[in-house]
Formats: C-alpha cells, sequence, structure tokens
C-alpha cells in the first residue's frame, strides 16, 4: 500500500526504515520517526473515533500533547493500554491500534444517532437525567450511556511491566526544549549550573524544527541541534526526551514523567517501561511553549479541520500532507506560514483571514508566492462526513456581526489558527497568580510564588529573538546566583519574519437559519450553544459552568478549548475574560499512567518483608507464613494434609500437655538506659514501677492521653539503669516514637535513652508443662528452678557458648520462658531448643495455636486493645496506681469511662458447643428484635479452646461485669449466622493463674 | 512535597518525617490539680490556624529528632526550623 500524502525528501523521518502496522485490523505503512497519527494521515487515514457524547467522526486536531480526537486503544507486547494519543505514540515495527469509542465500528456507528438526537444531550445532560424517575434512568438511561459513552478499555491482566522512580536534584529544571529552553539551558550550563532539560518530544527543538527562522546563520533546526549535541556532552547537564514535567509541587518539587521503552515494540530486558521522575530544583524555568487555539465554526469538529501548527508540522518533521486542497482560516499570520509550506511543496492553498486588511511581511511573501487570499472572510461551516469535503464560506463584516452571502467551496481540509495560548500550566499550579494579557487575549504568568520563572511563548513572547535574548539572559542570571561563575554567551544574529496583530475575533455567527454545532471542547463535545443553555439558566461562575457543561473536563484538560470557553462567557455576559476568571490547573498536565505513579512499590514490593533469623528453619518444616504487619510469622506448621484448624489445635494441646516453642522475633523492644529510667516507666505505664528489682520482669499497660490503652507488655530490669522493654509487634513503632516524644519535648530533665533493639534479639517463647525441664537441658549450669527462677523473673546465662537472656513469662498461660539471643545466633538456639526437646515432645507452634492460647487464658492482645478500650473494658484496671500520676491518668474520670454499665471484656460460648462465632459479629439480646437491633457488645477473637474442646470466644460487652451466665444471641448478618451463647469468664482456663507460677 | 530543615541533619524531604501537631501545647504538669476544660484543651482542642503555625515534627527516618518548624498552613512555607529546646525569638 503506497502513502499516499507522504512528501518525497521533506521531514525528519528515518525513510530507510520502513515499519508496519495495524490500525483497526488493517495493515499500513510507515517510517520510523513517525507517530501513529502521522502515519496515518500519511496513509490518508482520518477517520480514527467518534466523539464521546454525539458519537460524531473523529480525525487529527493537533500534533502533540494537546490533541483532544485521537485517542486510541493500543495493543504491545501482548498488552493492551487504553487512552494513547496517536499523536504522541511513536510508530513501532508490528504496532497495533484500534479505535475506542465507537462499537460496532468506526465506519458504521450506532451511537452516531446521537447525532440526530442531540436536541436531547444539551448541557447538563446528566445532571438533568439524574433527576428524573428512577425506574427511567436504570432501564433507560444508564444502559444506554454505558454503552455509548467511554473511552478505551482497561486491561484486566496484571501489568508485567516495570516502572521506576527516581529522585533527583538540579539547580535549574528547564522544562521544554524549543528556543527558550535550548537558550536557558545552554547559558545556564555555561556557567556550571547543574541543569535538567526535559522535552516531552522524541525530538528536541520544539518550534524550531517547524519554523522558518534562522539563528546564528543556520536554521532553526541545526541551531537546535548543535545546542543540543554540546548539552549532552556536559558532565553537569541531563538531557531527557520523551519526558513530560506534569507536576509542579510545594518548595520547588517537580514530578516528570520519562517514557523509556513506549516508543519500543518491547521493552528491554532490565530497562523500565517509564520512570517517574521527583527533582527538586533551586530554580524551574518553563519554557513550555503554547498552543494554538482553533477557531470556532459550524461543524468545526469534522475530520480534516485542524490546527494550522498541526498541519505545518505534520509537514516539516513527518513529510506529509494533511490535504491536498486545503483551506487555511486564520485570524493571524500564523495560518500564513503553514500556507507557504503547502505551496512550497506544490500544493495551491486558499487563504480566509478574518481581518480587513493587515500588512506583514509574512502576507507579503504569501502574496508575492500567489497564493490566494481572501480577506474578512471567514469558514462558516465545514461540511462532509468522514473527511471535509468542501466548506461554505462567506465575508463578514467589519464589526464581525454579519455575513455576507454564503459560498460553496471544495477543499479537503481546513487548517485553523486563532492565534497562542500560552501553556501557564506549570505556573499555575507553582501557586504563580496568572493575569490576563489583553494584547494576546490569553493568560500569561504574573508574579512568582516559588522559584519559578516562565520563558518565551509560555511567557506570551512571540518572537524569536525577544525570546532567545530573555531565555540566555535567564540561564546566565540564575546559574550565576547558584555557581557564582559569569560566563557570558555571544548573542546570535536572529532572522525571523516580523508578524502584524492578530484578529481579536474568533468565533464565526451562524448564518440564519441554520442551526450548526460549533464545538469549543472537541473531546467532550461542548457546543456553544450548551455554553448559552448554561448561562441562561442562570450559572454564573466559571467554575459552576465547566462542571456543568463538562467543558475542558475531558482528558486534555481543556488544552485546547478553556480559552475560548472563557470568550464566551465574556462575550455573552459582556465581561472582559478576566473578571470571568479561569479555572484552576492542577497536575498532571498530561494523563499518567498508574504504574508510573506506583513505581516498583507493586505486590510483595508495595511494603518491605521482615524475617526472623528462624525464617528458613520454618520454611524448611513447612512453616504456611501469616503477614504480621511487615513480618511474615508462621501461621502453623503443616504436617500431612493437615488443615489450619486441625495443625493450630494440635499444637496448641501440644503446648498445654507437653511443651512448644514459638519464634517471638517480631515483638517490639526498646533498650532503656540512664537514671531516670525508671522514672520514666512510672510515667509511661499506669502500674508502679520504681521498685522493681533488677532481675525481675513486670507486665505493664500504657495509655494515651485521652485514657485509652496504647500498648501493652513487659518490661524486666536487666541491672540497675538498664531495662529491655517489649512491645506489641504492630505498635513497636509507635511506642518509640511515644516514647521519643515525652523525653524530648515534654521531659527533657528525664536522664534516660531509647533504642529500638528489635532486630538485635532473636526470641524463642518455649511453653507448656515440660518447659522447665526443657529449659534444664539447655542451661545446664542455670539454676531454672522454681525459686531459682521464678515467675516474672530474668536471668542471663549462655546457651552452648551463645550469651542469652531468660525471661520467665507468659502468654500462652503455661508455664513458660522467653529466650533471646543476639540475631545471629537466632538459627542456632532454635535448633537446639528442637533437639533437645525431641524427648519432651516438643513442637514449634505458629500464631494461631498463639492466639488460641492466648484467647482461652483471656490474655487481651490486638483485637481487644483496638484503640477504643480503657483499661477497666479489658480487666486491666488492677494495673492502675491510685498513688502516683501518669501518661492519660487525667482522662479516666471521663464520664463515658467511668458509667456503672462500662463495657467489659467477657467469654462466649455457643450454646450448642459446636458452632464457630465469627469475629467481628455483635452481640444482641433479642435474635428477632426489629432493625435497628440494639448492639450490646462485639466479639473480638475467636478460637477453639483446646482445653474444652469447644468453641470460644471473648468479646467486649455492655455492663460486661454483670452478664455473667446471660443468655444472648450473636449475630453476623456478613456470615448469614444467629447464634444462641452463653457469656462466661474470659478466663476460661485456668482462672487462678496457677500453671504459670508453678 | 514539602522540604524541612531538620536543625540536626539539614534540608531533608517530608517524607522521612511525621506529623506532631501543634507544638504549643503544653502537657499539664504531673500530679497537678487542673479542671476539666484545661485537661480538654490539652487533650483535644486545636486552634487549625489558617497562616503561621509552629507544629512539631518527628525525624523519623532520620535522627528520630522531634522539632519545631515555623510552617504557613495555607502556603507551605517554612520560616525556620528549631531543635526541641532552642529558644524561639
Ligand atoms: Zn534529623
Amino acid at each position: 500500500m503506497t502513502q499516499k500524502f507522504r512528501l518525497e525528501n521533506v521531514g525528519l523521518i528515518n525513510r530507510n526504515k520502513k515499519l508496519s502496522f495495524k490500525f483497526n485490523g488493517k495493515i499500513y505503512f510507515g517510517y520510523e520517526g513517525d507517530t501513529l497519527a502521522s502515519a496515518l494521515i500519511a496513509n490518508g487515514v482520518h477517520l480514527v473515533g467518534r466523539s464521546f457524547k454525539y458519537h460524531r467522526p473523529r480525525g487529527f486536531f493537533g500534533a502533540g500533547v494537546d490533541e483532544p480526537y485521537a485517542i486510541v486503544q493500543l495493543y504491545r507486547n501482548n498488552e493492551t493500554e487504553p487512552n494513547i494519543k496517536a499523536t504522541e505514540q511513536e510508530l513501532f515495527e508490528g504496532l497495533e491500534a484500534k479505535s475506542v469509542n465507537c462499537w460496532p465500528s468506526v465506519n458504521f456507528d450506532i451511537g452516531a444517532i446521537n447525532n440526530f438526537l442531540k436536541i436531547f444531550l444539551p448541557a447538563g445532560f446528566y445532571y438533568k437525567t439524574f433527576m428524573w424517575p428512577k425506574s427511567f434512568w436504570y432501564r433507560v438511561y444508564e444502559p444506554f450511556i454505558r454503552k455509548a459513552a467511554g473511552l478505551g478499555v482497561a486491561s484486566t491482566k496484571h501489568d508485567k511491566e516495570r516502572y521506576e522512580h527516581k529522585y533527583e536534584y538540579c539547580d535549574l529544571l528547564i522544562a521544554g526544549s524549543g528556543p527558550s529552553g535550548l537558550a536557558s539551558a545552554y547559558a545556564a550550563a555555561k556557567n556550571g549550573a547543574r541543569v535538567i532539560l526535559a522535552e516531552d518530544k522524541p525530538r528536541f527543538g520544539g518550534s524550531l524544527l517547524t519554523s522558518d527562522v534562522n539563528i546564528g546563520n543556520q536554521s532553526g533546526e541545526d541551531w537546535a541541534n548543535s545546542i543540543i549535541s554540546e548539552l549532552k556532552e556536559m558532565p553537569n547537564v541531563v538531557v531527557k526526551n520523551r519526558s513530560q514535567v506534569f507536576g509542579y509541587y510545594d518548595h520547588n518539587m517537580l514530578v516528570m514523567s520519562e517514557k523509556v521503552s513506549d516508543h519500543l515494540p518491547k521493552t528491554k530486558k532490565y530497562h523500565p517501561k517509564q520512570r517517574l521522575w521527583h527533582i527538586r530544583a533551586k530554580e524551574v524555568l518553563i519554557s513550555s511553549g503554547s498552543i494554538e487555539r482553533p477557531l470556532v465554526f459550524g461543524n468545526n469538529d469534522t475530520p480534516g479541520v485542524m490546527l494550522s501548527s498541526a498541519a505545518k508540522e505534520y509537514l516539516k518533521v513527518y513529510g506529509v500532507l494533511v490535504g491536498k486542497n486545503p483551506l487555511v482560516f486564520t485570524n493571524n499570520d500564523s495560518g500564513y506560514e503553514t500556507a507557504i509550506e503547502f505551496k512550497k511543496n506544490g500544493i495551491n492553498p486558499i487563504i480566509l483571514d478574518s481581518r480587513v486588511n493587515p500588512q506583514s511581511e509574512i502576507i507579503d511573501e504569501a502574496i508575492s508566492l500567489g497564493i490566494k487570499i481572501k480577506f474578512s472572510y471567514v469558514v462558516v461551516a465545514a461540511h462532509g462526513y468522514k473527511k471535509v469535503s468542501s466548506a461554505d464560506i462567506a465575508k463578514i463584516s467589519d464589526n464581525k456581526k454579519e455575513l455576507g452571502t454564503v459560498e460553496n467551496m471544495k477543499c479537503d481540509c481546513i487548517c485553523v489558527s486563532g492565534f497562542w495560548t500560552p501553556t501557564i500550566h506549570l505556573a499555575s499550579q507553582s501557586g504563580n497568580k496568572t493575569k490576563f494579557n489583553e494584547e494576546i487575549d490569553a493568560f500569561v504568568p504574573g508574579t512568582s510564588k516559588q522559584n519559578e520563572t516562565t520563558l518565551g511563548s509560555a511567557n506570551g513572547i512571540f518572537t524569536l529573538e525577544e525570546t532567545l535574548k530573555d531565555s540566555f539572559t535567564a540561564g546566565q542570571d540564575l546559574s550565576k546566583k547558584i555557581t557564582n561563575n559569569d560566563n557570558k554567551i555571544s548573542f546570535p544574529n536572529v532572522v525571523e519574519k516580523k508578524s502584524s496583530q492578530h484578529d481579536k475575533f474568533w468565533c464565526v455567527p451562524l448564518p440564519k437559519g441554520k442551526s450548526y454545532k460549533r464545538f469549543l471542547d472537541f473531546q467532550n463535545d461542548v457546543a456553544v450553544s450548551d455554553i448559552e443553555i448554561a448561562l441562561k439558566e442562570g450559572y454564573r461562575s466559571i467554575e459552576h459552568v465547566k462542571r456543568y457543561t463538562t467543558l475542558g473536563m475531558a482528558t486534555d484538560q481543556g488544552k485546547t478549548s478553556n480559552l475560548n470557553g472563557l470568550q464566551l462567557v465574556s462575550d455573552i455576559e459582556n465581561k472582559v475574560v478576566p473578571a470571568v476568571g479561569h479555572t484552576t490547573f492542577r497536575p498532571p498536565y498530561t494523563p499518567i499512567s498508574i504504574g508510573a505513579i506506583v513505581g516498583r512499590e507493586v505486590g510483595k514490593h508495595s511494603k518491605p518483608t521482615r524475617k526472623s533469623p528462624m525464617h528458613s528453619w520454618h520454611e524448611k518444616n513447612n512453616a504456611v507464613f501469616v503477614d504480621a504487619g511487615v513480618w511474615l510469622r508462621p501461621r502453623y506448621y503443616k504436617q500431612g494434609n493437615e488443615t489450619l484448624f486441625e495443625a493450630s489445635k494440635r499444637e496448641a494441646k501440644n503446648v498445654r500437655t507437653n511443651v512448644g516453642v514459638c519464634d517471638v522475633t517480631t515483638l517490639g523492644k526498646i533498650d532503656i538506659k540512664g537514671p531516670d529510667a525508671a522514672e520514666l516507666l512510672n510515667r509511661v505505664y499506669t502500674n508502679a514501677w520504681l521498685k522493681l528489682p533488677v532481675g525481675k520482669a513486670r507486665y505493664g499497660v500504657m495509655l494515651r492521653e485521652d485514657g485509652i490503652i496504647m500498648d501493652d507488655g513487659t518490661t524486666t530490669r536487666i541491672s540497675e539503669n538498664h531495662y529491655h522493654m517489649t512491645t506489641t509487634t504492630a505498635q513497636a513503632a509507635n511506642v518509640l516514637s511515644h516514647l521519643e516524644y515525652y523525653l524530648q519535648l515534654v521531659w527533657p530533665e528525664l536522664n534516660v535513652n531509647v533504642v529500638s533493639t528489635t532486630e538485635q534479639w532473636a526470641g524463642a517463647a518455649i511453653a507448656g508443662p515440660k518447659s522447665r525441664k526443657l529449659l534444664e537441658k539447655l542451661f545446664p549450669n542455670n539454676d531454672v528452678s522454681n525459686d531459682g527462677l521464678p515467675f516474672m523473673g530474668y536471668m542471663e546465662s549462655d546457651l552452648f557458648g551463645v550469651k542469652a537472656r531468660i525471661f520467665r513469662i507468659s502468654f500462652s498461660g503455661e508455664l513458660a520462658y522467653e529466650v533471646n539471643v543476639e540475631s545471629d545466633n537466632g538459627q542456632f538456639m532454635w535448633e537446639k531448643i528442637i533437639e533437645l526437646g525431641q524427648e519432651f515432645q516438643v513442637q514449634p507452634y505458629g500464631t494461631e495455636a498463639l492466639s488460641t492460647l492466648r484467647i482461652e487464658m483471656g490474655h487481651v492482645a490486638g483485637s481487644e486493645l483496638d484503640g477504643r478500650t480503657i483499661s477497666y473494658d479489658t480487666s486491666l484496671e488492677g494495673l492502675i496506681s491510685k498513688k502516683k500520676d501518669f501518661i492519660g491518668k487525667r482522662s479516666l474520670n471521663r464520664e463515658a469511662f467511668t458509667s456503672s454499665d462500662r463495657q467489659k471484656i467477657v467469654g462466649v460460648v455457643p450454646l450448642d458447643k459446636k458452632t464457630s462465632i465469627p469475629e467481628g459479629s455483635h452481640l444482641v439480646k433479642d435474635a428477632k428484635a426489629p432493625l435497628p437491633n440494639k448492639k450490646l457488645g462485639h466479639i473480638s477473637a475467636s478460637c477453639w479452646s483446646v482445653e474444652h474442646d469447644n468453641p470460644f470466644s471473648l468479646a467486649i460487652l455492655k455492663d460486661g461485669k454483670n452478664m455473667i451466665g446471660e443468655k444472648l444471641f450473636v449475630m453476623s448478618p456478613l456470615k448469614n449466622k444467629v447464634i444462641p451463647v452463653e457469656i462466661v469468664s474470659s478466663h476460661y482456663v485456668d482462672p487462678k493463674g496457677e500453671r504459670v507460677r508453678s | 512535597m514539602l522540604h524541612i530543615k531538620c536543625p540536626y541533619c539539614g534540608m531533608r524531604s517530608q517524607n522521612e518525617f511525621s506529623y506532631g501537631g501543634d507544638a504549643s501545647v503544653k502537657r499539664p504538669e504531673l500530679n497537678k490539680e487542673i479542671s476539666d476544660e484545661e485537661w480538654d484543651n490539652f487533650v483535644y482542642n486545636r486552634k487549625s490556624l489558617r497562616g503561621k503555625h509552629l507544629e512539631l515534627w518527628q525525624h523519623l527516618s532520620g535522627c528520630r529528632q522531634w522539632i519545631k518548624v515555623e510552617r504557613d498552613t495555607a502556603t507551605h512555607e517554612i520560616f525556620n526550623t528549631y531543635k526541641a529546646d532552642e529558644e524561639i525569638s
């Protein structure tokens, strides 16, 4: 297939590399260096999709980031990606793309019926529809809208691509590599500043690639290339193409998305697809250029109507003609540049200029080239369905209100230019108060809030000479401040054509008796009439008009529509544009893929994984792991075909009858040292700590200042001024910060140091009636008898040459010890315990058995200390000292905390002694009571009691103290269960606590 | 993302810090009789200022020091940072 619209010998594409690609199932050819858009246009394909609301045919409107129409579904490397702009997607061999929004096909589209029903889809359609009867909505509107609306389809597969994040610092970040970006980067780099120059397109140079200018006796393009090659060689400069600076955040932090592999058929091994840069810059230069504004006339959304700058770019960069019979419709000199390029390549364009009698060098050149120009002429309406085939044109009166006789003129494209809109998004995001410049009818940056400077056409400067001068100066001055170097650069000679003033006219009136749609927002199908309706219906604020009509709310964020929308509102309201104001620019400037935002923090890598030193032993011994915060802990050790339930029962039973060993390394550990350590503990915990002897451990509960329990654990006095605190696994980090807060800010007079030692110690809990016998084997030289190492006792010992700490503490309620060794010796300790414990039938037990043991003992844990309970609720009020003050004590006299029917922990047993009770279920008095059924409490933890061989749960129950013996119901609507239960003591096993002291 | 100067470590990114609220709040002394109102003001009541605000941050992933930061809550401008025990002029 031939590329009928490709010129010979024009453009920057690589004609030696022909690429094949597929669009809507058909095979085409293009060249390396093409975009999908330029390659399609080269093949004469202009119909690429359907519009969002009316499903009107859509072609190409721009040639880059501003494109509102040409959004496709891309297929690459067995993956699919929605909402790709054909104007930005570079062509690669085998690229496959499909139109979106046009079921069942782009050529035959059921949604196009909307085009004839548009009278039913005016501004505020969605708002009004929501107000219609519900049944109508469900049956008619929702199915209709669902089928007809929407852009691409997200992949349902896991994204196999890799995305990276990078953090970078620089002196100057320069966003955009047009004339202002290149000049400022060059000047700053020569002064030795660390510069990052970012260009969103594959090619550097911006407008220099398409404009007919001369800098220092070189063409604009050659000058750009020479500057870029010099910059690339400099060690203090990072030059990045395919990189869009899309967000400007606080303290001069900018975010840039680099497309590393999107232009390749497949991501290279070890390369990311995209890379997200977080850049902290001392100074930011915004050289993001400007976007041409559309002119508004009837059917101005017809494929083949496009920005004149885009037509010029297709021609000059890609060697592609957007049409062979072009009409150029302009209100300024830019349209002439496009027409001249057509003419130079043997095409005869016709220019319609809305101005009466403009005069400039460019116009003179067009005239001398013999281009036909009609002044005071406008396009009234475009005709043609899948592409423009003709235009209605007319003379317009000097006041731009009256149209002359309408004539029809054949053409195959209409290139429009309504002057230029500076791209001020980044400046605005930084907090810059933008201002309206009447001379160019657009907003430009005003006073900077952060260290940002906007240059060139982004700043409303449209001559090359002034742009280069400003930019060299800015680059030089800003870098001088940072590096103190002052390298002068000689200013090159600049040759450019002078332009004349643009026309303020931009919206063609409708001819009598015609009701053509004149579009403002091409992606969201917002027409002039929609804005008129919104204003008629009383919407005044531009933010409201925007939301009601959806103007500028599409994925292109109104890059081509915002200003025309504002102009229209100000015209109708008889206000000046700045009085109407503009809507807020928010990041991102262009859509960013979720993958890039997430980076590598996906799946397993979304948080760190912490493993105990005994992890590999657990793995080898069939442990099934569970996430406990960031830790991986054995949940149970599977034997044969055991289920979780069977295994945990076996493990718990073995602790109650023989001895078990559990990895408790994950418990938070804090080393506390200093002469005031006891005083700190005394203020942090609710019970008394000043008299704890050396070599003894004590259980403590700490509160927040609001009286709620923060955490619990044991703290052991290792020596005179040295304590070892343990916290729950979950609260370890918070408790450390809590202690640091009080030591540094509230009681700096306390002479105490705290440091986390969680990673330094490996811990094993040895629990069960035979645990002492096992301990005797492990520490044959120590007296571990009940007198030698009593309950809550502590001793330091030696485990076959390894330093060990032995704590006689118990979570399981059995006779139990906890042995700590330095982490590197953890595996050695564990293996010794298993080895020497064989004769006592030692078995490892996981978190499930651990829970079972503590639940039936009535020991509280995270599910009871849930940030809502106080000491009384968990029956820990006995540990509240009446004699001293401590953190949170003053809150305990709050009315709710002292009420006589305050909630309290209880045990719950199903009456049938069989049915397991789902955690989180509610306790109610009457299962059949009408809703809302009054909740008396909730089940905090459930287990199968190995001691009693029936289900047992803990609950936090209102007036729990007086409820023992009551019969209630447990309800779990989630599990659809109603279970009659009896309330019992929370201490279901060994209520007197004799075993731990045995 | 804010850029905060830790008085001990220098300029660091916000994600190394955790926020600790109003730095002007003073914890009542231990063992001192105070009214419910005073206690409630300490535990619950905060001003939620718009503008210059002295607040606490902890350099959690750094030196772990609690520091004071004078920041504008509307513009995020940081005027100064102080060590916990530093006199604030
Ligand atoms: Zn620090």
